[in-house]
């Protein structure tokens, strides 16, 4: 049985804008991006949205719905109660380039920051070889989709707009996933308290909260990355095992 | 005032319409009741013991003018010099070792900055307006968490001592309702610790191959169990905090003569049946 859902869109660009209701018929099982695609079959054809897999799985539909930042296509009406305004808007952090579409290339650009992936020389046979028990935590950051959800909520840059001293929680795990990784040469420590910011997150873990791949940013990803720069730069015990006997030097 | 995108600015301002406010509220509450009982506790350094049972706040010996003054034998410091002054109860000293440990916990700090800093107060909520540093100016010290463990560690043993002494009085062994809270107490207390994201780190957190050597792979199962036990690091973070509570409120109520002991060396005993 067809029922009858109101959303509330921003419509706008970066300059100016302003909330729009429009009413559609949905069905049963129909995600907030269905509910879109009504708005721009039956009375906005022009509302801008990025949107590619509806599976969750391509990052593109990031919007946030009633404040909270979500994909769209992962976020069910019925999850809302029946007959609420549901109201979407697009990701606050990034500049807005019309209606829902924000202009996330700041993203790209701290990824350019972040020395690529860096193995030894081959070995004579030309295999590389690691366990998978080495692995299994590096997997875990690369099931990140990319969709900046992290990066939207992080309050460092959606609040205090500190996106010179912090390259956000995306980019935290993408050097602990480069870090950790048992066949990577690059001594990245310095570069992620000193470049990366690792000092500015307070671990308040909204970047985990929100993860539509529930990948453990925060307690897998950055503290484990600040625990190993205060082993570089804080703690004593260390920077003395380091310095006389070489404790804890990439091999 | 709201931004190009319809977005609320300001502290505590958000378009989200649910209940944010709740987790950030709780757990003001949960601390903030908990610090009020633990200065009162503190500074009152009374009712700390009855009979085997000495609170884990208390986890010395202290003056023998005490209110319920049983035997000095059990206690791991013996007596306090008479000079001490009674103003600082062994109370202010080990709880605060350990609470310097809880200050700069991983878990801690997130539910600190939300609760009582507005650093952000939910997640999508505005924060404070201030000039934000994170942790690299004042809060630099934050980084020394792993010192703070060290002593959290040192204390483990303690309590366990405590806890085991509480299974024998009067030269008897057995079994009371207090020797089960002390035991639990000190099981929480390691999970709690042993589920320490510097622990986790330094245990094997730290390698980048688990499969290099024996020791490794020895360090890969440490690993292994202490992130079983850092999932559930704010379960144990609430559930340790509030047992620790709970026991020097049971020993409390027992010294005062308000709740009697279940044991095996009187059955249904009052604080009386110890003396």
């Amino acid at each position: 049985m067809s029922r009858q859902r109101t959303l509330r869109v921003w419509r706008g660009d970066g300059s100016s804008g302003q909330f729009e209701e429009y009413t559609c018929d949905v069905d049963e099982g129909m995600v907030v991006l269905d509910l879109i695609h009504q708005v721009q079959k039956h009375h906005a054809p022009d509302l801008a949205c990025r949107w590619n897999c509806k599976a969750g799985k391509c990052g593109s539909c990031s919007m946030e719905i009633n404040g909270k930042p979500k994909l769209s296509c992962m976020t069910r009406l019925s999850d809302y109660e029946e007959g609420a305004v549901i109201q979407v808007q697009p990701l606050k952090t990034f500049p807005i380039i019309k209606d829902l579409a924000t202009d996330v290339s700041w993203n790209f650009r701290q990824n350019e920051r972040i020395t690529p992936f860096t193995p030894p020389q081959l070995p004579e046979d030309g295999d590389y070889r690691m366990q998978q028990v080495d692995v299994d935590r590096v997997q875990e950051f690369r099931k990140c989709i990319e969709c900046f959800l992290c990066q939207d909520t992080c309050h460092i840059l959606r609040d205090h707009e500190k996106k010179e001293g912090f390259v956000g929680p995306r980019f935290m795990i993408r050097v602990a996933q480069l870090e950790m990784h048992p066949l990577d040469t690059v001594d990245r420590i310095p570069a992620t308290r000193d470049e990366y910011g690792s000092g500015m997150c307070n671990i308040t873990r909204c970047c985990t909260e929100v993860c539509p791949e529930h990948i453990n940013i925060t307690d897998n990803g950055i503290i484990p990355m600040k625990e190993r720069v205060v082993d570089r730069f804080y703690d004593p015990v260390t920077i003395v095992l380091r310095r006389v006997f070489g404790w804890g030097k990439r091999a | 005032m709201a931004t190009t995108g319809g977005h609320v600015q300001g502290f505590g301002q958000t378009n989200r319409t649910d209940r944010w406010w709740v987790g950030p509220a709780a757990t003001a509450g949960g601390l903030g009741a908990w610090l009020l009982y633990y200065a009162w506790a503190a500074f009152q350094g009374k009712y700390w013991a009855a009979g085997p049972y000495i609170s884990p706040f208390y986890i010395t010996y202290t003056h023998p003018t005490s209110v319920t003054d049983t035997s000095p034998a059990y206690a791991f410091w013996g007596m306090w010099p008479e000079w001490w002054p009674a103003l600082i109860t062994p109370a202010l000293i080990l709880g605060f070792l350990p609470g310097t440990f809880r200050v700069t916990c991983y878990y801690y700090r997130k539910a600190y900055y939300r609760a009582f800093f507005g650093m952000p107060p939910g997640c999508a909520v505005g924060p404070r307006p201030v000039n934000y540093r994170g942790e690299t100016g004042l809060l630099l010290f934050q980084n020394l968490h792993r010192y703070t463990l060290y002593l959290a560690l040192l204390l483990l043993p303690i309590l366990y001592y405590e806890a085991a002494l509480s299974y024998s009085w009067g030269g008897e062994l057995g079994i009371g309702l207090g020797s089960v809270i002390l035991t639990i107490n000190c099981f929480l207390i390691t999970g709690y610790t042993l589920g320490c994201h510097a622990w986790r780190h330094l245990i094997g957190g730290r390698l980048n191959c688990f499969s290099c050597d024996g020791i490794s792979e020895a360090r890969h199962g440490a690993w292994r169990f202490t992130t079983w036990l850092n999932i559930r690091h704010m379960r144990f973070a609430w559930m340790s905090l509030y047992w620790f509570l709970f026991t020097d409120v049971f020993i409390r109520l027992m010294s005062m003569g308000y709740l009697p002991d279940i044991n095996t060396w009187n059955g249904i005993s009052w604080i009386a049946d110890f003396h």
